[in-house]
């Protein structure tokens, strides 16, 4: 059966082009703006939305993710409120794809049978969990592959060819390339060094290749995409553009959606024009 | 592990780095390589009597080893009942536990061909181990501390410097002993080439949890052969304090098939367990998912994390190792907590009766051996693990003893 993440790679290559996922934390700043900053995303050009689930500890993460989950939490944010917001979103829109991206603590606490139940049920297509290797599928991995959820694995540059085959057994809807060794926005990725991995998991996997962690502007998207990547992903950025629109305390401003709108579709347009 | 060796508590952990359903490696994948080729080097090291030969020479000529194991006789006689020795960590080279780990670590990370060391500490005696072991075999050496951290452990901090380890304050969370872990990690993530990791304690990704316990469990053997000369015969019990739980484990992990010996692991009560204001993750805490392992931490309902507190830096960690996870459910080990106050009283008894400082880390043990020696005769024999000195803490001391008086 086709997933919803299946059928939107399968629309973008067929339109010639590289899918835009765009990252945000659930809650941030808080439930209600991120909730309207999120339904504003398709039409501004995002073909898939990955929403982090805020943690206190994203050992992964650099500073600006990691403050982006503190205002969360700080505000309140918790699962049951991000998983209702899938379900909200999923009111007015039943295409775009929901990837949930974050740390398995949350999960686990929450309770992973009812958690996978949950997230099904809202209207959740897939799943990153930073700090669940292959070497850990049996914990919710497979479960939420039987769940009917897709679970997105993180291939990294330290991914050797050896590595890669365990990385892609249980990987479904695509395959997330991390293009730096580090965390989340910092390092600026070298398009052609990307572009060499990027063919050598296609080489090895029929799942779309998306490649993220350090991809900050449109002409960064347009070389990714131009190395043969199926989707390019973009969230510190948006983050980072979201702190020039809120207020002294820490609430959205007005000018926050259409800021963003703005940024991302300025990132759609450079991945839909032909260079 | 659990299953294939019911007979012994020494098995773990099994293939997957578990100790039961504790630990594992929950890590991001870009450092999954480099823990793989970590435990396949560790593996071959273990084995290797070159590599034994070498740390045994350092531990002798460098570190100081065997400690002594010390008969407390005034804290003997002032508690009343049973025979209290200590195991003297704290007379090691840079003054703790920390320094048996940190020479084992670096060895290997020389025979892996790691060019630059990067740690997290918190009381700042694993942070000044590694510095000390850097510097002895010239290795650029980076350390991650909390901002609060470097408040109260201010003499630790300028011994880094000087011995050339570079300080980064981590300002995220509450700036203690966790959100250095978090920042060290990120650090390795971007440095996996020529970087390695020397975790403190018993914790992290599988096989730190496994390797740190190998290392420090020194303690433990020197204690048994020290205390048949000393006395004949084995001890009754064991103590000692948990932050993340290494120097605990050192001592207690040669004993734990000793079914007649008592084991007890003595977590930082902060403020009253009762108050929520304390660090003991196994007495307070429940099983989830941290740092690469499972464990038992302090967190809320939603899985968030939640700050540890205690008047010791290096007791101010919200999870434990995995394998004492596993010891304390399967009831080998017992785990009680003491006091902010009932260490600062243990530090306080332990310099006037005994000459010795104690660092606030083992005062929390010494403050639970106060409470069981009356328990027993003379003929009752525990050990302390005094694994480290109070030097770093007589600043932190002062203000506190200071604050009381004026209150
Ligand atoms: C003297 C001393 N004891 C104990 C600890 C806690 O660590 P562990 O529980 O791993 O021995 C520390 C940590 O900094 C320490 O400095």
């Amino acid at each position: 059966m086709s997933s919803r993440i299946d059928l939107r790679f399968a629309e973008t290559k067929a339109a010639g082009r590289a899918a835009l996922v765009t990252f945000v934390t659930a809650g941030d700043p808080n439930l209600e703006d991120s909730l309207a900053l999120i339904e504003a995303l398709p039409g501004a050009g995002a073909d898939l939305i990955e929403i982090g689930m805020p943690f206190t500890d994203p050992m992964a993460d650099g500073p600006a993710i990691q403050a982006s989950s503190l205002r969360a939490l700080q505000a309140g944010q918790n699962m049951i409120k991000t998983l209702d917001m899938v379900r909200r979103f999923r009111e007015n829109d039943s295409d775009t794809p929901i990837v949930l991206m974050g740390y398995y603590n949350p999960i686990y606490i929450y309770g992973n049978e009812r958690f996978l139940e949950n997230a099904k049920a809202a209207g959740v297509d897939g799943l990153i969990i930073v700090d669940l290797p292959p070497e850990e599928d049996s914990e919710l991995c497979l479960p939420a592959l039987r769940a009917g959820l897709n679970f997105i694995r993180l291939a990294t540059p330290t991914t050797d060819a050896h590595r890669l085959e365990k990385v892609l057994t249980n990987t479904s809807g695509f395959v997330y390339y991390v293009s730096i060794t580090g965390i989340t926005g910092t390092a600026k990725p070298d398009p052609s060094a990307v572009s060499d991995r990027v063919s050598l998991i296609k080489a090895k996997t029929d799942l779309p290749v998306a490649v993220g962690f350090g991809v900050k502007t449109p002409d960064q998207a347009r070389a990714i995409a131009a190395g043969g990547a199926d989707g390019v992903v973009v969230g510190s950025a948006i983050v980072n553009l979201m702190l020039d629109h809120m207020d002294a305390r820490g609430n959205a401003q007005k000018t926050m959606v259409p800021a963003i709108a703005g940024f991302v579709r300025s990132l759609a347009d450079a991945l839909t024009e032909k260079t | 592990m659990t299953k294939s060796k019911l007979n012994t508590f020494r098995g773990g952990p099994d293939e997957a780095g578990r100790f039961g359903i504790f630990g594992g490696r929950f890590v991001a994948e870009t450092l999954i390589p480099l823990i793989l080729s970590l435990e396949e080097a560790y593996e071959a090291a273990k084995v290797d009597p070159e590599f034994e030969a070498e740390l045994n020479h350092l531990q002798t000529h460098y570190t100081g080893r065997p400690s002594p194991l010390y008969f407390a006789e005034r804290l003997t006689e002032h508690f009343g009942g049973s025979k209290i020795y200590f195991k003297r960590d704290e007379l090691n080279h840079t003054g703790s536990h920390k320094i048996n780990n940190c020479l084992g670590q670096i060895l290997l990370a020389m025979r892996m061909g790691k060019t630059r060391i990067i740690a997290e500490t918190g009381a700042g005696q694993h942070g000044v181990a590694v510095a000390t072991v850097a510097a002895r075999f010239g290795l650029p050496c980076v350390v991650y501390m909390g901002e609060t951290d470097i408040e109260r452990q201010k003499p630790n901090v300028f011994r880094m410097r000087l011995l050339g380890a570079e300080i980064v304050p981590v300002a995220s969370g509450t700036g203690t002993l966790k959100d250095a872990m978090n920042e060290a990690l990120r650090d390795w993530v971007a440095h996996v080439e020529d970087t390695f990791y020397i975790i403190g304690t018993v914790a992290g990704p599988h096989p730190y949890p496994a390797m740190v316990r190998d290392f420090q469990s020194v303690i433990g053997v020197e204690t048994r052969e020290q205390m048949m000369a000393a006395e004949g015969r084995l001890p009754d019990t064991l103590v000692a304090c948990i932050g993340g739980g290494s120097n605990a484990m050192g001592l207690f992990h040669p004993f734990l098939d000793e079914k007649g010996i008592e084991i007890i692991g003595v977590e930082a009560g902060g403020k009253g367990v009762e108050t929520g204001e304390h660090a003991a993750s196994l007495t307070g805490g429940n099983p989830g998912v941290l740092h690469g392992n499972r464990t038992y931490l302090l967190q809320n309902d939603d899985g968030q994390i939640t700050d540890a507190h205690s008047i010791s830096a290096g007791l101010d960690y919200p999870g434990i190792g995995p394998e004492h996870a596993w010891l304390h459910n399967s009831g080998r080990v017992s785990y009680v907590s003491a006091t902010d106050a009932e260490a600062l009283d243990a530090f306080q008894l332990c310099t006037r009766l005994e000459g010795i400082i104690p660092a606030l880390e083992p005062s929390h043990a010494l403050a639970h051996v106060g409470k069981i020696a009356p328990e027993h005769d003379a003929d009752h024999l525990i050990v302390m693990n005094m694994c480290g000195r109070g030097d770093k803490d007589v600043f932190a001391v002062a203000a506190h003893l200071g604050t009381d008086i004026e209150g």
